[in-house]
């Protein structure tokens, strides 16, 4: 416990030194900067970059490829696959990457992708829900998602969907957990500096879901708010669960005109 | 886990003597067989793709040999020079015996 209370004390005084370095960074990143807002690419090492640039190289177009696969299986007692409401993908799904979470009249909250998927699987091809970060949610989102890269992400956030925004900015405002800290904590105030030994991003959601190096494999946004709750010390929200479909929103809003890049590679 | 799928990036055709890159990539878990199972603390066997083989025309042209320290879903990149038309055929050897195996075909012009 005391390292960790040195180590957060060390970031802090990384702040001071390191602004100035922060602010003179002027590569040109084209897409991948909209204003002040930069994607997490832009903080990524060049070799990370590289394996994102090339969709061969690109270990989560693997999983694009299944969702591809899936896209076309027919699966449920009503006898359906996904294909057979929403013809190509390419087409109908051009959009939705870019302007996911929605508010979802019949439940009166939001939804995002992965829900949304699944209940499609349930109550349109009567199938079985996927479960959360399995292969075929996580390869389904991914290649959903996929249809929509480069399109500047839009969401909506006024009218029913408003006060889920608001509490989704609550939640990123909140400190939390034993080490007292809230996602502006890092990803506000110390974009573009060190703890410890990885660099800190603005925490941008534009890429998910993203194959991390890591995790080795593709994992979704909410298993990313996971680990960063779990990292400040406090108990972890379930994956799907409404606070992160909310922080979801705000975190889009906060990334707004930022280009889908899903599947982004991250370290 | 789902069989392991791989993916070769060779090109359809090429002149005389050019000097082609191959890429392949292939999904697998790469288990390095040093990990605990967090509930059991029992350990989980290794299961790795242990030899990677190109052959062309049947005959061998590259391999690798894979240790526990090679990440998932592992990526090879590789050159060769384009002499006569043929095909290629890469293989991946799984520790379980398994084998993975995908063509591609090269014109020479």
């Amino acid at each position: 416990m005391r390292r960790i209370a040195l180590a957060a004390v060390a970031a802090s005084g990384l702040t001071v030194m390191l602004a100035g370095t922060a602010l003179t960074d002027e590569t040109n990143w084209g897409a991948y900067e909209v204003g002040d807002k930069r994607s997490g690419y832009t903080y990524a090492a060049a070799e990370t970059r590289s394996i994102q640039d090339d969709d061969f190289e690109n270990p989560a177009m693997l999983w694009v490829d299944t969702g591809q696969e899936l896209w076309d299986t027919v699966e449920g007692e009503a006898g359906k696959a996904c294909a057979s409401c929403h013809d190509d993908a390419a087409v109908s799904m051009a959009e939705v990457g870019a302007i996911y979470p929605v508010y979802y009249e019949p439940r009166g909250k939001l939804i995002n992708i992965e829900q949304r998927i699944n209940l499609c699987r349930t109550e349109n091809m009567k199938a079985k829900a996927w479960k959360w970060e399995s292969r075929e949610l996580l390869s389904m989102t991914a290649f959903v998602r996929n249809q929509a890269r480069g399109r500047p992400v839009a969401v909506k956030i006024d009218g029913p969907a408003a006060p889920f925004y608001e509490k989704g900015k609550e939640f990123y405002y909140q400190r939390r957990g034993q080490l007292d800290m809230a996602c502006k904590s890092c990803h506000e105030d110390n974009a573009g500096n060190m703890i410890r030994a990885n660099l800190l991003s603005q925490g941008q959601s534009n890429g998910f879901p993203t194959y991390r190096l890591k995790w080795q494999k593709v994992g979704s946004l909410h298993r990313r708010f996971r680990g960063c709750n779990s990292q400040v010390r406090a108990t972890p929200y379930k994956a799907g669960s409404d606070e992160y479909v909310n922080l979801e929103l705000f975190l889009a809003d906060r990334g707004r005109g930022l280009p889908v890049e899903t599947p982004a590679v991250r370290n | 886990m789902a069989k392991p799928k791989p993916r070769v990036k060779v090109p359809k055709t090429a002149a005389k003597g050019e000097v082609l890159e191959i890429k392949t990539l292939i999904t697998h878990k790469m288990e390095s067989g040093q990990r605990k199972d967090k509930k059991t603390g029992e350990k989980i066997p290794q299961k790795i793709i242990n030899k990677f083989v190109c052959a062309f025309n049947g005959k061998e042209v590259f391999s690798a040999d894979w240790h526990p320290a090679i990440s998932a879903n592992p990526f090879m990149s590789f050159y060769a020079v384009a002499t006569e038309s043929g095909t290629f055929e890469f293989t991946w050897t799984d520790d379980d015996g398994s084998v993975y195996s995908k063509t591609a075909q090269l014109t020479v012009e």
